[in-house]
């Protein structure tokens, strides 16, 4: 016969059918709570602020990128800019125009393509799709524009000169 | 008030019920629960018999009813008495009405609460007899000493109650013949079980 009962489940300690056992939260103690909740959710609003205010805006190095001719009409460069750990894309979408944006996809960070035929950038992982002109979403999970690097030409050099900041949308 | 009540347990005798409802009507005057009576008293086999019971919440040392709540609605109290459901937790599953083995939680279908004796908690807890107790004119509901029940009743107290397999022991005592030690009761589930072993 099988006398022994099986013993209590974890959460019987938070909800004990015994009235001495129960944790009771007086009213006292729950506006306590939310008053220190409150004052943690300002300081930390706060903090975000100051540090935003007193943040520098980031200094870029410049960078040669390639040879004004290495890419075709319709082609892309590869390259990394500011470090190594940051994957960019150069097009070359018409003769006389040269864009360069970052390669993470502002939803998860998978690499975009290039698409010739659609004349636009695609993220594979979840179809999010940016303008070629100016890196904007067209469609898809991404919230944000892709970061725009600024290029200057210097004669038959591409340059790499800083990140163009944009505000989200 | 309170010190004078120490010792006193509640005493069911089904053999002295006569089914007057006396408890029933006394019990549905209560201010806490006016016009409801959480005690019931059932004919045992009507066909044949004309024997009452009353029955009145056991007050299990392990409320069943309580354990599968899902609401955490059912409470024990330190002195050990199953409360009824609390009003802004119950959520009218008839969780318990299944599970209690004596039958005892109702569900009050208009006012979505299950509702259950609570042995009149609010005169035991100040040292008054449950309303019950006191209206009995047979006493096949007691609220006395152990000593005058063993003194004045032939019948054995026994507060041990064996539902197939499950042991149920409780605050409430029921009177036996004075040769039984518990009372079993036979369950459709344990009967099937017994019958399914013996014959592998």
């Amino acid at each position: 016969m099988k006398a022994h009962r099986n013993p209590e489940p974890l959460w019987r300690d938070e909800f004990s059918i015994h009235t001495a056992d129960e944790r009771y939260v007086s009213r006292r103690q729950f506006t306590k709570f939310l008053v220190l909740t409150s004052l943690g959710m300002f300081a930390g609003n706060l903090w975000i602020l100051l540090r935003s205010a007193f943040s520098k805006t980031p200094v870029y190095s410049e960078q040669s990128i390639c040879r004004a001719n290495d890419v075709p009409v319709g082609g892309v460069w590869l390259f990394r800019y500011p470090s190594e750990k940051d994957p960019c894309i150069l097009i070359r979408p018409d003769q006389d125009t040269y864009v360069a944006y970052s390669q993470k996809c502002t939803h998860l960070s998978c690499a975009v393509f290039y698409s010739p035929e659609k004349d636009r950038l695609e993220c594979p992982c979840h179809e999010g799709y940016f303008s070629v002109r100016t890196g904007n979403v067209l469609q898809g999970p991404p919230p944000r524009p892709l970061p725009q690097v600024i290029l200057e030409r210097r004669g038959d050099e591409i340059v790499a000169v800083g990140i163009a900041t944009r505000k989200e949308t | 008030m309170g010190e004078q009540m120490f010792g006193y347990e509640f005493y069911v005798d089904p053999s002295r019920c006569i089914g007057c409802q006396s408890c029933v009507n006394a019990c549905a005057e209560c201010e806490t629960h006016r016009g409801t009576p959480m005690i019931h008293v059932d004919f045992l086999d009507r066909a044949n018999s004309i024997s009452t019971v009353p029955f009145v919440c056991m007050h299990c040392d392990d409320p069943t009813c309580a354990k599968v709540c899902p609401a955490d609605a059912i409470k024990q109290t330190e002195d050990g008495v199953v409360q009824s459901s609390l009003k802004p937790r119950c959520i009218a599953c008839s969780n318990c009405v299944l599970a209690c083995p004596f039958g005892i939680p109702k569900m009050m279908t208009e006012l979505e609460q299950m509702m259950k004796c609570d042995m009149c908690y609010d005169r035991t807890s100040e040292g008054k007899r449950p309303m019950c107790a006191t209206v009995c004119p047979s006493q096949a509901l007691a609220y006395v000493p152990r000593e005058q029940i063993e003194r004045t009743r032939r019948d054995k107290p026994t507060n041990v109650f064996l539902f197939g397999k499950q042991r149920v022991t409780t605050k409430v005592f029921m009177m036996l013949p004075p040769e039984r030690d518990a009372l079993s009761v036979d369950v459709v589930d344990y009967m099937w079980e017994a019958k399914h072993e013996s014959a592998s």
